[in-house]
């Protein structure tokens, strides 16, 4: 037990034997945790696989009614601030403090633009009466007996874009607890864990986006036409 | 030590504004093309880009390249699961009515 009478600190807890092993450790829960994450959105993303298998021509109208050049410039901005956030995470490496916060600013300021963006694609669903279970739901060009069909795909939207920005609501809690956390200085280039797999959540949920994109937005948009 | 030495590799903030440039072309790229009339390739193509962007963003960004063995285990082995649930989901959905049989 001689080799543990250090004195314990943020980036040496007294059950590691050495920092580089707190490190790992932290890394691989939080990739384990991730990897739940890839499951859960998992069974979204089979349901609807499913169900555009089933019904391909009216997912392929409904699909064109939502504003793929919105969530074109969505995805770049969620891109953008995955890359804030791991310039963040090499300021961390770094150990420059004023630039870990300044880039974690960042980091929420497009998440916030991302959400907003968000709300008002839903808005534009709800002034539509796309919104599935309204007894005034319709979509264009596709036939009473298949409206049914449209409100399915309007329930997989809203469930994994829904889903998806909770991610980010949470996100963006996790940004403004570690700028908090980093304004009193305690991450170093020693120590700056919580930076390292908060970005690692952060470029998941990108990733999650970066699917749903394509699948919600842009498959078969020529043939809604 | 090597090990860790790998894993503390600092990328240049140039290798990173690369990864961000290609990942906002590909992104431009995927709108345009689906426009475009690809027939059954419309979905061939916008899942492939899509992988590469998945790539880019989990190997860059979140360092894979740089991740331990064991790391990198559980990413595959994570990866692995979601085809089984996609697979094997399908397979069954997909070949419903393919012997004739209600």
């Amino acid at each position: 037990m001689a080799d543990h009478a250090h004195s314990e600190t943020l980036a040496l807890r007294v059950q590691f034997d050495s920092a580089a092993q707190q490190k790992d450790a932290s890394q691989l829960g939080m990739w384990i945790f991730l990897i739940t994450e890839i499951m859960f959105f998992g069974g979204m993303f089979a349901c609807y696989t499913v169900y555009r298998n089933w019904y391909p021509e009216v997912f392929a109208i409904a699909s064109t009614s939502l504003n793929a050049v919105l969530g074109a410039i969505n995805t770049c901005v969620l891109l953008l601030s995955s890359f804030t956030m791991v310039m963040a995470v090499r300021a961390g490496q770094l150990g420059q403090q004023k630039t870990i916060i300044i880039f974690l600013i960042l980091t929420l300021l497009f998440g916030g633009v991302f959400l907003g963006v968000k709300a008002i694609e839903w808005k534009e669903k709800f002034d539509e009466h796309h919104i599935p279970g309204q007894a005034a739901f319709h979509v264009e060009g596709i036939r009473p007996a298949d409206q049914g069909h449209a409100q399915l795909f309007f329930s997989l939207y809203f469930a994994m874009t829904g889903l998806h920005a909770l991610h980010m609501v949470i996100g963006v809690g996790i940004l403004l607890t570690l700028i908090m956390q980093a304004r009193k200085g305690i991450y170093s280039a020693d120590y700056y864990t919580p930076v390292d797999v908060a970005g690692l959540y952060w470029h998941f949920v990108d990733i999650i986006w970066i699917f749903l994109f394509p699948l919600l937005y842009l498959i078969d948009r020529h043939l809604g036409k | 030590m090597s090990a860790h030495d790998e894993q503390n590799h600092i990328d240049s903030t140039k290798t990173y504004v690369k990864i961000l440039l290609t990942l906002l072309f590909l992104t431009g790229l995927t709108t345009m093309v689906a426009y475009k009339d690809l027939g059954a390739f419309s979905t061939v193509v916008a899942l492939t880009i899509a992988v590469v962007k998945m790539l880019l963003v989990a190997l860059f960004f979140m360092h894979v390249r740089h991740s331990t063995k064991l790391t990198k285990l559980v990413v595959v082995g994570g990866l692995l699961w979601l085809g089984i649930l996609l697979v094997l989901t399908m397979s069954d959905y997909l070949s419903r009515g393919m012997l004739g049989v209600k």
